[in-house]
């Protein structure tokens, strides 16, 4: 979340192509219960490796802050870890990092996560499981530490703001849902940060870290009763509390297109519409979609076009954001500034052309194949099982959800997935967000 | 270790004049990887792991950045690009397609001293990977107009991450200036004057030169069984013919006399710095073997988590930075450095942050660690050990990794061991002998202003909006 995503490392690479978003899913058996408190837990059981992960994840994110108060979300899940009673924030890390532990909080516009990954030895996991649970449920959120992470705030901020990307996709977000609490920028903008008090985060903290707001995504090297076991030391120190309100609908949109002048030597070009929810049973059928037009890599009709066939950008894809409330759909490339108008106007073709007819019978027939072929490798570490489960959990998909998965897929026809594409962008209007100093006023 | 160059030079010489008896094939118990290499001279290397049923094959070239002649700089990632354009028996664009109609995800990467190209599949295609991946080690055909299309792609990612990227044109900038004349000096993705000069000829050339068996190393990691994969491996590689390849001269890097300082001038919001020193790698043969290991805890020491020394006193206790991080690749092929970098907090400032850094240096060359820090560094190697194991992915990079860099997987095995080993006064050691005022390179980011103009949001007309 923070700056220290460093872009430097001793080992540098050039990759050939950006991968986006994969399959979200897995096959092993899932068990799931709920806690005394009212949390809903997901377990992988799983002892090749002797680790546990854990997710916690709480409806707290930047949905849930007040627009004035953008960026508070964050803020409360930077300070979970900056001390509990007796405990300082170097106590605190000291108590994770002496046993190998790794400990981490996050938050977007859905999901403020809390995770840990420990060696499962009970000399090891006991204690940092112990910390855990004392720690979320009891942050002491310093005044004095909250000064000095309001202002990291901003720095990132700043930092962000020096990427053209960013600075495009935050004014895509502010016109999809304009008034929306999903227009609220996780991290904030200068004025929100600066006014958020310690009371606003103990409040923030209050509402929504409570047990019945939460999701426990559990893998690894337990057995059920000790994940059970694990599940009810987590949450019994938690309030009950109440699970957050559904999120308004979205008001249609109006669409058009803004163009913001950026010294860099590239212009972004940002295509978006509004998309649909996670549990949207059309979700599948978009995503098997949307493959053939920007999700499958070379595969794909954008990168086909735009870079294959005029070496006009790097990378050009498309992906399905889909969210608690109505997710987005988003289409992006970078080119050279004085090649903007040539390369906006392919990708607006290619999107065009594929959203009237869909993909052709061969390109569904790749998807599918790829699709459902490398479906074991989107569950082949305790770390990708652990997220789905976050994820199967959070948006309450149903259980047999890995299991049905690849069914699910074989049994999309082109009709379906023309229609979900159609159904979902069809009557959609469309935002164009274009930053950089080929972005000339118009 | 001390043989590490003179062992490099003399494998490669050897296997490519000579084609060996037979395969050599030895399995190590302690680490479950199995060794062959082929009469070609290819290495294979196999690991297994059954947690699920997938595979991943990577195959190593030795060539990347660090072995390209100033003029051509970029040569070996725009080659690494042109390779999925087609050979006489699979067109232009169909290894990508072949792999993804298998549910296989596939990609490559360059580095200074390596270029590698892997696909990761369900266990039973692996055949496939073989022979798509084995077809194009010799039979590229490199065309003209592909290429010249190829060459706008790999300028508009160098736009991407560098040009348009504040701090990555500082890292840039920074090895230009700790690197002089030295293969590490030149980026990765080439300087821009010379990408622009490429002609498909150099290509050629490169292609031919390295990418032989003699010079590739096949790493595959998953539920796979190793006899299988090395008779695999004979079946698709063992035909190809092996051209002596030319080891590379050993550069040294010049020895510096003075601190270096550059500022770098780019559009940013934030400050932005990164300090330096030359310390040795396992490669650079240390004076002492345990050099690079005691360097690698110290990195830990100051940046390896929360609790550690600058997340304690940089960020939080006297609040001089805002994010500050350590870097240092025990295992790089020619030299080895140090990097520290960060942003400064917005009251104190770059001056500021440079003092406080170089004064928790300074706290390194006179008080040794306190045990307390050396058992929870040791304590994250140890975890950090198991937790790797949770890729397939990973624990194949970092095979092929050691074995390109240093023709030496084994030392993947006695890594962790080494860092054990490390005491408080090794530490103490490495920090006065190389944090030292004349060998440290320090580069700054000047930020020039950011001026954001925006349109008005232009009502787009039904027509261009909705084209159903």
């Amino acid at each position: 979340m923070r700056i220290n995503q460093r872009l430097l490392k001793s080992i540098e690479f050039f990759i050939l192509i950006l991968i986006f978003p994969g399959v979200v899913s897995a096959a092993p058996k899932i068990e799931h219960w709920v806690t005394d408190k009212g949390a809903r837990v997901y377990f992988i059981e799983t002892h090749a490796l002797p680790v546990v992960d854990i997710k916690m994840v709480f409806n707290a994110a930047s949905a849930r802050e007040p627009s004035e108060k953008q960026g508070l979300a964050m803020l409360t899940s930077d300070m979970l870890l900056e001390g509990s009673g007796e405990l300082d924030s170097k106590a605190v890390a000291e108590g994770f990092e002496d046993r190998g532990a790794e400990v981490g909080t996050s938050s977007l516009r859905d999901m403020a996560i809390v995770s840990l990954r420990s060696l499962s030895d009970e000399e090891y996991l006991e204690p940092v499981v112990g910390l855990l649970a004392k720690v979320i449920a009891d942050p002491r959120f310093p005044a004095k530490n909250l000064a000095r992470e309001k202002a990291r705030s901003l720095q990132s901020l700043d930092y962000s703001l020096q990427q053209p990307a960013t600075v495009g996709k935050r004014k895509l977000y502010e016109l999809l849902y304009n008034g929306h609490p999903y227009a609220n920028h996780p991290s904030g903008t200068h004025a929100s940060i600066q006014s958020i008090s310690r009371a606003d985060i103990v409040d923030f903290y209050q509402q929504f870290y409570v047990a019945s707001n939460m999701v426990i995504a559990l893998v690894g090297d337990l057995s059920l009763a000790q994940a059970k076991q694990l599940a009810n030391r987590l949450t019994s120190p938690l309030k009950e509390g109440k699970p957050a309100v559904a999120l308004p609908d979205l008001a249609a949109i109006k669409g058009g297109e803004q163009r913001i002048k950026f010294p860099s030597t590239q212009t972004h070009i940002m295509t978006a519409y509004l998309g649909t929810k996670r549990d949207d049973p059309r979700y599948l059928a978009l995503k098997v979609g949307n493959y053939s037009l920007g999700g499958g890599g070379f595969q794909s009709r954008l990168m086909d076009e735009i870079r294959d066939k005029r070496g006009l950008s790097y990378g050009a894809y498309s992906y399905f954001q889909p969210m608690q409330q109505t997710g987005t759909f988003i289409a992006a490339l970078a080119t050279k500034n004085k090649k903007l108008e040539e390369a906006l106007t392919v990708s607006n073709e290619v999107i065009d052309k594929f959203l009237k007819t869909g993909p052709t019978e061969k390109e569904l027939t790749l998807a599918k194949k790829n699709i459902t072929g490398g479906f074991p490798l989107t569950i082949d570490s305790n770390k990708k099982l652990v997220s789905t489960l976050a994820s199967i959990g959070f948006y309450s998909l149903p259980v047999d959800y890995l299991e049905t998965y690849i069914d699910r897929v074989n049994t999309l026809d082109r009709k379906t997935v023309t229609d979900a594409l159609q159904s979902v962008l069809g009557s959609e209007k469309r935002v164009t967000v274009i930053v950089g100093a080929g972005a000339k006023k118009q | 270790m001390t043989v590490q160059s003179l062992k490099r030079v003399t494998k490669i010489f050897v296997i490519g004049l000579i084609s060996l008896q037979a395969s050599i094939t030895a399995a190590s118990e302690s680490t479950g990887v199995t060794e062959a290499v082929l009469d070609n001279g290819m290495k294979i290397l196999v690991k297994q792991d059954h947690r699920a049923p997938v595979v991943v094959a990577q195959v190593w070239y030795r060539i990347g950045s660090s072995y390209e002649p100033d003029g051509i700089t970029g040569v070996s990632h725009v080659l690494e690009h042109m390779m999925f354009k087609g050979t006489k028996r699979h067109g232009k664009g169909e290894f990508n397609r072949i792999i993804a109609e298998n549910g296989g995800r596939d990609n490559a990467f360059t580095g200074r001293d390596y270029t590698s190209y892997f696909q990761t599949l369900e266990k039973s295609r692996l055949p496939i990977s073989m022979e798509l991946e084995s077809d194009r080690m010799r039979g590229m055909l490199l065309d003209e107009e592909e290429f010249a299309k190829e060459l706008q792609v790999v300028i508009e990612e160098r736009r991407l991450r560098t040009e348009d990227k504040a701090e990555s044109k500082v890292y840039e900038k920074f090895n230009e200036a700790a690197f002089p004349g030295h293969p590490y000096g030149r980026p990765v993705i080439g300087w821009m004057r010379d990408l622009k000069k490429l002609r498909v000829a150099d290509l050629q050339k490169w292609y031919q030169r390295y990418y032989s068996p003699a010079n590739a190393i096949l790493v595959v990691v998953g539920d796979v069984e190793p006899d299988e994969v090395i008779a695999m491996a004979k079946k698709y590689y063992g035909p190809i013919k092996s051209s002596s390849v030319e080891v590379p001269k050993k550069f040294k890097v010049a020895r510096q006399t003075a601190t270096k300082r550059i500022t770098v001038k780019a559009p940013a919001n934030l400050p932005y710095m990164i300090l330096g020193f030359h310390v040795p790698a396992v490669a650079d043969n240390p004076e002492h073997d345990w050099e690079p290991y005691a360097l690698e805890l110290l990195s830990a020491i100051l940046d390896g988590g929360s609790a550690a020394r600058f997340a304690d006193q940089l960020i939080r206790g006297q609040q001089v930075a805002t994010a500050v991080s350590t870097s240092y690749d025990p295992f790089a092929r020619l030299a080895g450095y140090f990097l520290i970098d960060g942003n400064p907090a917005r009251e104190t400032g770059i001056v500021q942050l440079e003092k406080a850094i170089l004064e928790q240096l300074k706290q390194l060359k006179e008080k040794p660690v306190s045990n307390n820090e050396l058992q929870r560094v040791k304590a994250q190697v140890i975890a950090a050990n198991v937790y790797e194991r949770d890729s397939v992915f990973y624990q194949g990079m970092k095979l092929g990794l050691m074995e390109t860099t240093l023709n030496d997987w084994r030392l993947t095995e006695g890594h962790t061991n080494k860092l054990r080993a490390v005491t408080a006064e090794q530490i103490m050691a490495v920090a006065k002998k190389y944090f030292l005022p004349e060998n440290m390179t320090v580069a700054v980011l000047d930020p020039q202003p950011i001026a954001t103009e925006k349109t008005a949001t232009k009502p787009v007309s039904k027509e261009q909006q909705n084209a159903n």
